[in-house]
């Protein structure tokens, strides 16, 4: 999909195998603080979970129960039950255990990506 | 001439006996009071809820570009359509309202006790049908609460070991809940009431068997009983009055009080509502399912909780029978678990703050406590209401029960002996 209109900081949602993929154009502020921890509950360092660091694709499914989280501040906020994500999707909060998936993606060109083959 | 032909059929068929012997005139207790009403209230529910279901099936579509619009079709334009649809949504809160004091009647008078267990496990078994029936029937009007409920439920086989992913994937038929889902759930919906009505003759069959147990919990002599009819049809039918007038208030001046409003609006799978919350009756269950912070054992702990009830006869200890009526401690226990009851569904309604969390966990802990303690419980308030002294009644029975497992206990040992030989 075309992601050249997503301004930094925006955020777009599409379907991909009927799930919501979350894209986060992240700006350098959002980069910076990503790459400062490794997340909560379940450490992963910012850098293996992009291929582009300007560039956030996960799968907007809560890791808990499967509702899915409202962009909200620095991050997601799952309202089920109140999980929090990060702006790199990594759980920092509540009752999921594990940070939001990464699905196989690729970019075909600098503003264009392909979700589901890497 | 009705006589002639009644004739005519009782020479090939058990007509007439059948309906003499289990029915008409069927031997009850004379004292059974209006809480062993509500198992032909039970029974007068699936009816009602086969039927209106039936004419539902005939104007719903299950089709996700279809379905919602087709529940709004039969809301609008379907003669009477809003009535069918109101009466099947209103029955199936009735149904579990019926259910449950039903359940709390066996658990409160010891009726799941000897010789009834298997009375008290096909019941159980009608209960995981019903609540499966339930949970399917929900999602068909494809609303936010309906996918959303069906996504988070679904979501939760994935507690299963090594292939639960897999297995959420089969159940659904898709990696989310879709038509796939919806189609399926359809065709389920319709069969499960048909094997709900097996179930419910199975467990008639052995109610017929140990017959009915009665508020005092003494076993009545033969000549207190009386027959079915027109003693207990005629409250039946009282009862089934009063339901009716209490059901009907709900179809006509209230159906969508029991609607969740997300559920007007059409599924959305890019959008969950705010506050996700599961149907009344499982309010309870959804609460102890939260209530644990892991994933798999939450899971766990909501299908023990449903399947605790099945251990009831091992449970109780107690050789006193009558249940709550000659057993102070256990009325308590009783009337806490069914406080303990209320505070799960209120957690399991409100969206989780840490303090109705903590609520919840402690209220689970009393709930599974509840069960555990049983065993330990009914047996010092047996010494103590012993040493307190029994209606003579109580005493009879339990000796001649003693004497029974006595007299079995020779007889086992005697043949034992024979095979010796």
């Amino acid at each position: 999909m075309d992601i050249s209109n997503i301004p930094p900081g925006g955020m777009h949602t599409v379907a991909w195998q009927g799930k919501p993929v979350f894209i986060l154009h992240r700006t350098p502020e959002q980069i910076k603080a990503a790459g400062t921890s490794n997340g909560v509950s379940d450490p992963e360092p910012d850098s293996q979970r992009v291929k582009n660091p300007e560039w956030l694709v996960v799968i907007g499914v809560c890791t808990h129960m499967g509702c899915v989280p409202n962009k909200e501040g620095p991050g997601w906020v799952c309202h089920c039950h109140g999980s929090q994500f990060d702006d790199s999707g990594r759980v920092t909060r509540g009752p999921a255990p594990k940070n939001l998936e990464v699905p196989p993606y690729r970019f075909v060109a600098e503003d264009k990506i392909t979700i589901g083959k890497a | 001439m009705s006589n002639r032909i009644t004739e005519w059929i009782d020479q090939r068929f058990p007509l007439t006996s059948f309906v003499k012997h289990e029915l008409t005139g069927y031997p009850t207790p004379r004292n059974l009071s209006y809480w062993w009403n509500f198992g032909f209230l039970a029974g007068f529910v699936l009816v009602l809820q086969v039927a209106t279901g039936i004419f539902l099936a005939m104007h719903y579509k299950a089709d996700i570009a279809l379905s919602f619009d087709s529940v709004q079709h039969i809301m609008r334009d379907v003669n009477y359509g809003w009535l069918l649809r109101y009466m099947h949504s209103t029955g199936a809160s009735a149904f579990f309202l019926v259910i449950f004091i039903h359940m709390a009647r066996t658990l409160y008078y010891g009726s799941f006790r000897a010789p009834r267990e298997l009375l008290w496990w096909t019941g159980q078994g009608l209960l995981l049908l019903l609540m499966a029936t339930a949970f399917m029937g929900y999602l068909l009007p494809w609303g936010q609460m309906s996918f959303w409920g069906a996504t988070v439920i679904t979501n939760l086989f994935g507690a299963t070991p090594f292939i639960g992913d897999q297995v959420v994937v089969w159940l659904r038929g898709d990696y989310t809940v879709g038509d796939a889902t919806l189609t399926r759930f359809f065709a389920l919906h319709y069969l499960f009431p048909f094997l709900i009505i097996g179930a419910v003759v199975v467990h008639l069959v052995a109610l017929h068997t140990v017959k009915s147990s009665n508020p005092s919990g003494i076993n009545l002599a033969d000549k207190d009983n009386i027959p079915f009819h027109p003693y207990f049809t005629a409250k039946d039918f009282f009862g089934l009055g009063v339901f009716l007038i209490v059901y009907s208030v709900f179809v006509f001046f209230m159906p969508d009080s029991l609607i969740e409003p997300a559920n007007n609006i059409p599924a959305n799978p890019m959008q969950t509502p705010n506050h996700i919350v599961p149907e009344w009756y499982f309010l309870p269950f959804y609460a102890i399912l939260r209530s644990v912070p892991n994933m798999v054992g939450g899971v766990v702990a909501m299908g023990l909780s449903v399947m605790m009830f099945a251990f009831m006869p091992f449970l109780d200890r107690s050789r006193i029978s009558g249940g709550a009526h000659f057993r102070p401690i256990y009325r308590l226990q009783f009337y806490l678990f069914l406080l303990d009851m209320l505070v799960l569904g209120y957690v399991g309604y409100v969206p989780p703050t840490s303090q109705t969390m903590l609520i919840g966990q402690i209220a689970t802990l009393c709930y599974f406590g509840s069960f555990f303690l049983v065993p330990f419980i009914s047996r010092a308030e047996e010494r103590w209401l012993i040493r307190r002294g029994l209606p003579q009644g109580i005493i009879t029975l339990m000796e001649s029960e003693a004497q029974d497992i006595e007299k079995r206990k020779l007889k086992q040992h005697l043949r034992k002996g024979d095979k010796h030989e």
